[in-house]
């Protein structure tokens, strides 16, 4: 059996040992009635050779980005990843130790992570950062928690404008807590901020704003921090730490509490996970931050060293009295992104963003020049923008599908309303050629050339 | 510090990577992004060359301690070795660069997978479904709780928000149920190490939404009473809730279905293979009994047999909505369901075999020098305690810090909470005799120091880059960053 070491010699010694005559004296605790009394209907085992050609198999099914382009993000982007971040996630060292619990011998990870939780503080302006949640969503929903730990309020306030899918995971997180969900109104491609009045009242624990929002536009974080602060509340922002690089850090802006996904920082697209959720906040909240956080210390000769700490907050220690359940987190990501932010470097990291800028914006101009497209929102954007259609879009993406493009994301979809409106990603992988292409097969004036 | 942090040697002006040169018309950022959208303030990050970063963390990786390096009896954590296969599987381009939100027709491979896996589970626990979204083992947990309060909404019984959770219990299952908004109520042990059954029928009732229950429990002993329990539990209106972590000591011999578990997760990450990641990703799949499916979170990913296509199924009225962005960590999946296919039914019931067989054995080696506050066999992970002294007994937190010194990872300390010093060791099937007779010596020498030379175990590690780290300061001043001076 693969991954077994037992002889049979062995087996036979560890049992007189033990003082067993049988493997099954050992399993004799288990009521007979409920033992299971077949196999278990499962494969029946393959070599190496056979489950790499079974899975690789699998694997071909699928069409991946460098089969096609893609100018889809809408919470997952597609970024160049350097081959170094690769190479060095491979070190065994680091993907097979568990959660650092022995610091002498986990000096790897603390310190990375330490030197993670610092790039994700100066990314976003904020004081203190955890060393990773499951992933944007979830690390948003905690985030609400901690708002309403916080200020003891029971009420959320949430853009619609933030990513649909977390909003549904604030929801599932929410409900059982009892705490209302109050959904703020777009207007323009933005968050309704006329209309925040009667709504951002003294009982509102925190308003989430996205930026870049949901459709790819920049959000004027400070005028709701400004508004909910002056009724006692937080304001979370949800960001892309990518875009970091060019756009002002939440922490400038007034934000309480930053959250947001990761993938960005030179995670693969895989499908939508495993990714990074990042979670930092100011100062005064940091008793309240949910998972692992790495401090440094001294040991016992006053050499500098790194620990988990502040673990009072955590379920291992307060039980049913923690603020979060969370024990394993993704802490393999927050090294690549650590990684992947050190190859770059603030210019490294501008530049892609400028790039992510100037390619959208050319793109932008390009379509909006075919007759039936146009552009409905004048908001700044990032990296995304929503064109309207005369055509159905469902008609736009299957033309250029066979061409070999994965055209933007219906908005229908999410926003019933908005019927004909497609969201367009564009980063810095696609050159001119390739949003060339795309324009014209979305024109109808060429077929492209068929990846497939 | 053993090493500089990466911040202190950053020169600035240095890069590890380029990008191509822009080739589209530029549009001036700065003109276009208004001026208070605009970053002023350039982050503190890193300014190195490629070469620069890679020493920095191949450097940073020998600080560490992983499976391949040794021997890793984490109790709970199930430390297996982690196949090379793995990391290749989950590389493979057509499962590392697929979007999300491709069309269907384009990643039937990950779907089929995916079902596959959810099949493969649900066989391996005894259960009707699964969901592969959570993202870890107290991910699954909250999924789960939360799924048994639909469940009771359901049936008209708002009411039961009260979980039972025995004292052993790992610090996930209470604070999973805080999180799902329901209140805890403790059961002790019994002087066996199971759920007093006493303690237990004295609490259950029209309030209890779900008992929450590890088996074998987390002193490593099967809760031999389990079926009573369920009757208990079921006969008040209640649900079963299966912690999975320690599944590794009963696949192919007993399934958390056929106990009467409602609801189970398992964590990949421990059970299957796939490694932990030095903290994570990891996978919490959750299974449910038919009853609960209808409530499992959205989208669910199912056959369509008409069609014979894989396909997304979000019309689920009564789901419990969605846990997390996207459907799961997928990575970890494709690793998970290539361990199940290179086992097989055969492979995963001989790895439970092997894994009680190395636990049992170790233990009886160790018990001639440790003490075992519940006597008797074991499933796949055990509890001992140091001996006592002359000088009144050594601590738990020194045998593990001596260890590091003979080159091997601690066994988990001070969890379970109802013994006190508990050592919590798990081998786990893919160690050889070898290596357990020589970590076996190795507890036995400490013992002997702990007698002759307490002082080598109370300074200990002496062998580590660091010794032993103040975590009280630590707490007391945080220093959670770096900061330019
Ligand atoms: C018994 C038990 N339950 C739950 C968990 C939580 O699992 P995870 O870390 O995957 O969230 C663990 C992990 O240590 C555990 O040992």
């Amino acid at each position: 059996m693969p991954f077994l070491p037992h002889t049979r010699a062995e087996e036979e010694t560890m049992l007189k040992t033990i003082g067993v005559s049988s493997v099954d004296e050992l399993f004799g605790d288990i009521p007979r009635e409920l033992c299971l009394d077949r196999p278990l209907q499962l494969p029946l085992g393959l070599s190496e050779k056979e489950a790499w050609e079974e899975v690789e198999r699998l694997a071909q099914k699928n069409k991946h980005t460098g089969q096609y382009l893609c100018f889809r993000g809408a919470g997952a982007y597609e970024h160049y990843q350097p081959k170094a971040v690769k190479h060095l996630l491979a070190r065994s060292e680091f993907y097979t130790a568990y959660t650092p619990y022995q610091p002498e011998i986990s000096q790897g990870t603390l310190q990375a992570i330490f030197e993670y939780q610092t790039s994700i503080c100066e990314l976003t302006g904020m004081g203190v950062a955890n060393a990773s949640h499951y992933d944007g969503a979830t690390a948003l929903a905690e985030a609400a928690l901690m708002a309403v730990e916080a200020t003891g309020r029971s009420k959320i306030a949430v853009s619609s404008l933030v990513h649909p899918e977390y909003r549904e995971t604030l929801k599932t997180y929410l409900f059982r807590r009892g705490v209302e969900i109050i959904e703020l109104p777009y207007q323009e491609g933005l968050t309704a901020v006329d209309e925040l009045a009667g709504v951002l009242t003294n009982d509102v624990a925190a308003v989430i704003i996205q930026s870049p929002n949901f459709w790819g536009s920049i959000e004027d974080l400070a005028q709701f921090a400004e508004l909910i602060h002056q009724q006692g509340g937080l304001l979370i922002a949800c960001c892309d730490p990518l875009a970091l690089g060019v756009l002002a850090s939440p922490g400038e802006l007034g934000a309480d509490i930053a959250v947001g996904e990761g993938q960005s920082l030179g995670l693969p697209l895989s499908f939508g996970g495993p990714y990074l959720g990042f979670m930092a906040c100011q100062e005064k909240y940091v008793r309240r931050l949910p998972g692992r956080i790495v401090g440094k210390t001294v040991d016992r000769l006053g050499r500098e060293g790194f620990v988990l700490t502040l673990q009072a907050r955590e379920q291992h220690i307060r039980r049913e009295k923690a603020g979060s359940n969370i024990c394993s987190n993704q802490s393999l990501c927050a090294l690549a992104a650590a990684i992947y932010l050190a190859l770059l470097g603030p210019q490294g990291l501008e530049e892609v963003g400028r790039q992510c800028w100037q390619k959208s914006h050319y793109a932008k101009e390009l379509l909006a020049e075919l007759p039936g497209v146009s552009l409905p929102f004048a908001a700044p954007f990032f990296q995304e923008f929503v064109v309207q259609t005369a055509e159905a879009p469902a008609l736009i993406n299957q033309r250029l599908w066979e061409a070999g493009i994965l055209g933007g994301l219906d908005l229908g979809r999410y926003y019933p309303e908005l019927e004909n409106y497609l969201l367009l990603c564009v980063t810095e992988m696609r050159t001119k050629e390739e949003i060339e292409q795309l324009v014209e097969v979305w024109g109808g004036v060429s077929g492209g050339k068929t990846h497939f | 510090m053993v090493e500089k942090l990466i911040f202190e040697k950053s020169v600035s002006g240095r890069r590890g990577h380029y990008l191509p040169p822009l080739d589209v018309p530029a549009c001036s950022v700065q003109e276009a992004i208004p001026a208070k959208l605009r970053r002023k303030k350039t982050p503190v990050l890193p300014q190195l060359t490629e070469v620069e970063v890679v020493r920095h963390y191949t450097r940073l990786s020998s600080l560490n301690y992983g499976v391949d390096t040794g021997f890793y009896p984490l109790g709970s954590c199930t430390m297996k070795y982690n196949p090379k296969i793995n990391e290749d599987v989950a590389n493979l381009a057509g499962f590392s660069q697929i979007h999300p939100d491709q069309p269907a027709e384009s990643v039937q491979g990950a779907l089929e997978l995916m079902v596959k896996l959810q099949q493969y589970l649900a066989e391996i626990a005894g259960m009707d479904a699964f969901t592969l979204q959570p993202a870890a083992g107290a991910h699954g947990e909250l999924t789960g709780l939360l799924l048994i309060r639909a469940y009771h909404a359901a049936q008209g019984e708002q009411q039961r928000d009260k979980v039972l959770i025995p004292d052993s219990a790992h610090g996930t299952n209470p604070a999973t149920a805080s999180l799902a908004g329901c209140q805890i109520i403790q059961i002790p042990s019994n002087g066996q190490g199971e759920v007093d059954l006493v303690a237990l029928k004295r609490v259950v009732g029209k309030d209890t939404a779900a008992l929450m229950l590890t088996n074998p429990n987390t002193l490593g002993l099967f809760e031999t009473q389990i079926a009573e329990i369920a009757a208990i539990v079921h006969e008040a209106g209640g649900l079963l809730y299966y912690d999975g972590a320690n599944m590794n000591a009963i696949m192919g011999y007993a399934r958390p279905g056929d106990m009467g578990f409602d609801v189970v997760h398992f964590n990949l990450h421990k059970t299957f293979s796939t490694p932990h990641g030095g903290g994570g990703p990891g996978s919490g799949p959750v299974g449910v009994k038919r009853k609960l499916e209808p409530f499992l979170p959205k989208p669910v990913i199912i056959y369509d047999r008409q069609k014979q296509r894989y396909r997304f199924d979000g019309e689920r009225p009564q789901s419990i909505g969605r846990v997390k962005a996207f459907y799961g960590n997928f990575g970890v999946l494709v690793k998970a369901f290539t361990y199940i296919l290179m086992l097989g039914g055969k492979g995963l019931k001989e790895a439970s075999e092997k894994a009680v067989l190395n636990a049992n054995y170790l233990l009886k080696l160790l018990s001639q020098d440790y003490e075992q506050p519940f006597a008797g066999l074991c499933k796949h992970e055990f509890i001992v305690t140091p001996p006592k002294t002359k000088e009144g007994g050594i601590r738990t937190l020194d045998v593990a810090k001596r260890l590091l010194d003979y080159g091997f990872h601690p066994p988990t300390v001070y969890f379970p909470l109802i013994v006190a010093e508990a050592l919590m060791i798990e081998p786990t099937e893919t160690e050889n005799k070898s290596t357990l007779d020589a970590f076996a010596a190795v507890m036995a020498r400490i013992a002997q120091e702990a007698e002759e030379n307490p002082e080598i175990l109370h300074q200990a590690p002496h062998q580590t880059p660091l010794s032993r780290l103040d975590e009280t300061q630590a707490a007391r001043r945080p220093v959670l960053r770096w900061k330019a001076d």
